[in-house]
Parts: C-alpha cells; structure tokens; sequence
C-alpha cells in the first residue's frame, strides 16, 4: 500500500470516529498546549529579568555584607557612611558610588496613604543605576549634605498618593515625617510580581535621622570599565574586610546576578516544562489506550484488509498513522492554542511570555514521538492478528 | 491471474492443521488431498466441525497447514512469508463471506477496490476498475452507495465484485448465501455460476447446504477432517458431458493420492454416465450422481 493511501485510511478512520479522535487528541492538545505556554512564561520572565538586571547601568558592582548565594539570609550591615567615604576612596571617584538605607515606611499625603519602600540614597543614584524622572528634579548633593527633607517618588506612590492633582512641591508624610515632593520617577514596570515603581527616595542623611541609625545597607559601583570590574570589587571588599575584620562582604557584578538568576529561572522553566510534560505522557498514554480499542474493534477490517492481500506491514503503518496522525493533529492544535494563551497572557497579565522555536519544535516533536511509541504497541498487535480470527470476530 | 497451462490453482497433498488449544493438539484436518483446476466449480459440503471452514482457510492461503504440501497458484506456501503469503492472495484467491465483511463506512466502489489498494495501484485506475466489476455483477448505478444503504443480496454482490477485481484464479466462497432469503441466495449462486463460467475462475463453495451443493459438478465431504467423498456430477444446468467419478470413502488418515492429483480428475472424463455407484455407501455426505 502506498503512504498516501495509508494516510487517507488513517484519516478517514479518525474521522468515522470523530468524537472519540478529539478526545483522545485533547489529552495531547492539552500537554502540548501547557508544555509551550510554561515554557514561553519561563523564556519570559527570565528575558525580563535579564533585560532589568541589564537596564539597572553597566558595569554595575554591588557590594553588600555577607556572601551572596541562593538561600543565605541577610546579614545585618555594619556599614555605615564612613565605609562609604572608604570605598569612594579606593574608587577614586564620588559620582559612581551610590549607597542605600531601605525600610519599608507609609507614606501619606491629606487622607491617601500607600505603604511603600523608602530608599535613603545618594545624589549619585541615577547615574550609577540608570533612572530618569518624568517630573521635577532628582536629589542633589546639597540635599544629601544637609539631610533635607525632600522626596522622589516612584511613579506607583505618586499615583496612589495623588492620583488627581501634581506631586510637585506637595507635602508627604513619611513615617510621619513631613517631605516635600521634588521629583516623580519615570515607570520601570513590574519584575517578578515585584512593583518596581513603589519606592520613594530621601537623602540617605535624611533616612538614617528618620529611622534613628547610622547604617548602611549596600554599597553599589559604577566600574570606569568592564575589563577590570574584578580587580575593583576585590579591593574594595579587602578594604571594607580591613575595616570590618568580623564580616564577610561580596562583590557582584550583573554578570554574576544574570547568571544565579539564570539558573535558577532556567530550573524553574525545566520544572515547568516537564510537569506540563508529564501531561503530554498522559495523553500520550490515552492514545495507546483508543488504539489498542481501535484495533479490537476493528478485528474484522483487520481480518478482511489482510484476506484481500494487505501484508501485515501494511496493517501495523495503518494503525501507527492512525496514532501518528493523532497526537501530531493534537499537537499541533496544541501548539496553536498554547501561542494563543502565551501570547494573551502577556498581552493582558503583568506575567511575561515569550514564544520560543525551540519550545514550539521540541512540543511538536515529542507529541509525534508519543504518537509513534505508544502507537508501535496496537500497531504490532493490529499487524500480527491472525486473519483466520480475525475474520471470525464479533 | 492466469496460470500456466496444465498448473492447477490449488493442490494439497495429505495437508493437515492441527490447533493447540491449552497444550492439546487438536486435529482439524487430517490428511486431506485434493486439487482444484482452473474454472472448476467444486462445492465443499460438510457439517459444522467437520473442518470444511478450515480447508477453506488452507486453500486461501489464509493459514497454513501442520503437516503435507499446500501449493496455491504454483507457489508452495510453506517457502512464502507472511508477506508474500499475503501477495498471493491477493493475486490469486478471492474471498466471498456469509457475513460480506464490507467496510462499513466506505463506498462499494471503494470496498470492491480495496484489494487493488494492496496492489500498488493508482486511485483512478482502481476506480475504473472497481466500477468496471461492479456493472458485471450488475451494481453499476451503486458505486458511491454505502453497505448499510444496499440490501443483502447487493451487499453480497458488491463483495463478489471485491472478490474478483484481482482477476483471481480461484474464488473462494463461504456460505455465500448463508445470510440470504432464499430469493436473494438464488440470484447470488446464479451470479457466482455465471462469473465462473464466463471468466474462468474456479468457484469453491464451502456450504452445509445440500441443495447448493448439488448444483455444483464436483461435490467434496468432508466429515472429522477428512474427505469422505469427491465425486463429479453432470449439473443438469449446464449439461457439460463430463461423467462423474466415485470414490472409495476413506475412513483412515492414510493418504489416498500419493500421486499428488485429486480424485476428482478422471484423465478426459472416461468415468461414462454411469453415475455413483453403491460405493459410495459408507457416507452420508456423499451425493448420488445426477446423471444415473
């Protein structure tokens, strides 16, 4: 029998059962669908990750106290700004060394408030991390000098604190300490689930009389160049290590943040992938199930095809078609419906999706392979059957 | 197909089937020889168990035996694969069943060609053909309808087309009119005797039914795996002037015809008009000679 003939057999007996075709299918178009919209949210949120990690400058060091690996708790800084004169010291040049002093804080303005994370930072901030503002001004190093009380919003907090009139020149109450309003932040958007634009910046000053404390919570470095990015951490932790000798300090580039978070959204998506890939195996398993069903119930066109000459190669490339066809149908609708959703998803939801071809070919391709392993069982089976007993078959 | 001159279609030599049923050998057929030749029209009589289903599976190569030598179309079937096997039945036999054994959801025109599926032919050419054989048995205005939407008799007419699309050499017949009135039957056994005659296929009947069978010129029974009697009749039909033969009954496993040449063939039909004579005693199955 030629190809083309066994295809139009194939087809025209899922179709003859097209009821029971589409529910075995939905069990692949299922697998396949969640197998590319994991995947495409997996591929997404790293790529947004990346791309943020990325949009925070170039040549970017943090240096913060304790070791920076996956599961360490933080440690308590002991910084304070003198370390910070230390470090500007070994870098040579004040305007790439920003600090930060975070705690979370209300802010309030007339009976609105929004619970929100307020940075005590340097002057330095938007050069050593790349921020712009929509409005007003950024802090300047007389503010920082004489801890004034003036404030940058995030875009979040200025719209949840004045939703219907201008921030700038209004009065906050931080902690219940009043600010005036100076600068709104352009939006940076959601990483993460994080709300990125909920945050105020005062003068790091400011923020250490607010909260009562002489500490530092994290040093970051704008590198003069990539080459020797190293070498600069290494001698600012060996000078903070000096003056600190009882706490471990770490120096980490992006690279280095990409990388941890590569892995461990790149585990996350693998995590993903194979749940949704274990749906695929189910379905896959309900095909073998119908074919096998197929092939009892079809004893007697086995039986017949075989009396009139049909070999049983034949018969077995009949009923492996039949499963090919199947889940590649399936699989291919799946595939259809799992770009859709990606795709809605990241039209409509904060979580991001990005369609990848690997995703789609690697779906695509184990969806058919499903079809051909668990369809070579009731394929032999069909093939293999006496046509003597098969003919006589209820 | 068309055999060479002088090889029969089918010839069995001491052919046996022995099914294991649970570690128990259980005899189907017990050393059975006989030979069919081109255009012959033979029925197969016997009862229920008798094994004359089993023999028909032998002689269409749909099974194989356990014991003798099994040739069909000139080809030994213990030499053939599966494959193979399953090629030359599609050259060689068509099948006609009590049951039709028509695909259900598939067009006559498609079911009669189906075996021509097997064959590597193209589609248009299996269609012209398959129309072509369905106007013979006289369902030309019926090519596109499906088995449920044809009456019994049609159903078994379409199947007769499946069975003779491959220009077989033998077509094989299984109670092909065990599921018909007796009108319908009628009209079927004429078409399956016309086919015969006008083609050349030879026509195997397996049938409990005495009356069909005495239509046929050459009456084999078969009764606990063996054949009790193969004799040649004058067919009051057709008045071809070949005598019949007789045989003794055979109540032995012993391998009657060592020769290797059925019973049934008297060398030019020098047997006379005499008819079966009372040698025929021992069997029941045995069919008196229409021409005494």
């Amino acid at each position: 029998m030629r190809l083309a003939e066994a295809w139009r057999v194939a087809l025209d007996a899922l179709r003859a059962n097209r009821m029971r075709s589409v529910l075995t299918m939905l069990g692949v178009i299922i697998g396949v669908a969640s197998v590319v919209i994991l995947v495409a949210i997996g591929t997404g949120t790293k790529q947004k990750v990346e791309q943020q990690v990325e949009g925070l400058g170039s040549n970017l060091l943090l240096v913060v106290p304790g070791k920076i690996d996956v599961g360490n708790a933080p440690v308590v800084s002991p910084l304070d700004l003198k370390d910070v004169d230390a470090v500007t010291r070994v870098v040579g040049d004040p305007g790439r060394v920003a600090v930060t002093v975070a705690s979370g804080a209300t802010a309030r303005a007339g009976n609105r408030s929004d619970f929100t994370t307020v940075q005590g930072v340097l002057e330095t901030t938007p050069a050593v991390f790349t921020r712009s503002l929509a409005r007003g001004r950024y802090l300047t190093g007389a503010d920082v000098d004489t801890s004034r009380r003036v404030a940058v919003l995030g875009a979040s907090v200025a719209r949840a604190l004045f939703p219907d009139r201008d921030p700038l020149g209004q009065q906050v109450a931080l902690a219940g300490v009043r600010f005036r309003v100076i600068g709104v932040f352009a939006p940076l958007g959601q990483s993460l689930g994080v709300d990125r634009d909920d945050e105020v910046h005062i003068p790091v000053t400011a923020a250490q009389r607010l909260w009562g404390t002489q500490r530092i919570d994290g040093i970051a470095v704008k590198a003069p160049d990539r080459e020797r990015i190293g070498e600069l951490g290494d001698r600012i932790v060996a000078e903070l290590s000096r003056r600190h000798p009882d706490t471990e300090f770490s120096a980490v580039t992006q690279q280095q943040i990409l990388g941890v978070l590569g892995d461990i959204l790149g585990v996350l998506t693998g995590v993903l992938a194979a749940i949704a890939g274990i749906s695929l195996l189910v379905g896959g398993v309900g095909v073998s199930n119908i074919m096998l069903v197929s092939v009892r119930e079809r004893t007697r066109e086995i039986g017949l095809r075989k009396a009139v000459g049909a070999r049983p190669r034949d018969i077995g490339v009949q009923f492996l078609l039949e499963a090919v066809l199947l889940t590649s149908i399936g699989g291919l609708t799946g595939m259809a419906l799992g770009v859709g959703t990606a795709l809605l998803v990241d039209a409509v939801s904060p979580i991001p999706a990005a369609i990848t071809w690997w995703s789609l070919a690697l779906a695509f391709g184990v969806s058919a392979a499903v079809g051909i392993v668990f369809g070579v069982v009731p394929a032999q089976r069909a093939g293999r059957l006496d046509p003597v007993v098969a003919l006589r078959a209820e | 197909m068309t055999l060479p001159a002088g090889v029969p279609a089918i010839e069995a030599v001491d052919v046996s089937r022995t099914y294991e049923l649970d570690g128990v050998s259980v005899p189907a057929l017990r050393g059975v020889s006989l030979t069919i030749d081109p255009g012959e029209y033979v029925a197969v009589i016997g009862p229920s168990g008798s094994g004359k289903s089993t023999l028909m599976h032998l002689l269409g190569g749909l099974d194989r035996p356990t014991g003798g030598r099994l040739v069909i179309g000139g080809r030994d079937v213990a030499t053939l694969s599966a494959p193979e096997l399953a090629m030359l039945r599609n050259q060689t036999i068509g099948f006609v069943f009590q049951a039709f054994h028509l695909l259900p959801r598939t067009s006559a025109v498609d079911n009669v060609a189906l075996p021509l599926v097997y064959r590597g032919i193209g589609a248009r050419q299996r269609r012209e053909r398959a129309a072509a054989m369905l106007g013979r048995v006289g369902l030309g205005h019926r090519l596109d309808h499906r088995p449920n939407q044809l009456s019994g008799g049609e159903q078994q007419r379409v199947a007769i087309a499946r069975a003779l699309v491959t220009d077989p050499a033998v077509l094989l017949a299984d109670e092909p009119t065990g599921n018909l009135d007796t009108v319908t039957g009628e009209a079927v056994l004429e078409l399956l005797e016309r086919l015969n005659a006008e083609s050349g296929v030879a026509l195997v009947m397996v049938t409990h039914d005495q009356e069909v069978a005495a239509r046929a010129r050459r009456r084999i029974a078969v009764r606990d795996g063996l054949i009790r009697s193969d004799t040649l009749h004058d067919r009051p039909l057709s008045g071809v002037g070949r005598g019949p033969a007789t045989l003794d009954d055979a109540p032995s496993a012993e391998p009657r015809f060592a020769s290797g040449r059925g019973p049934g063939h008297p060398s030019g039909g020098s047997g006379g008009a005499a008819g079966a004579t009372g040698r025929l005693s021992g069997s029941s199955e045995a069919v008196p000679g229409g021409a005494g």
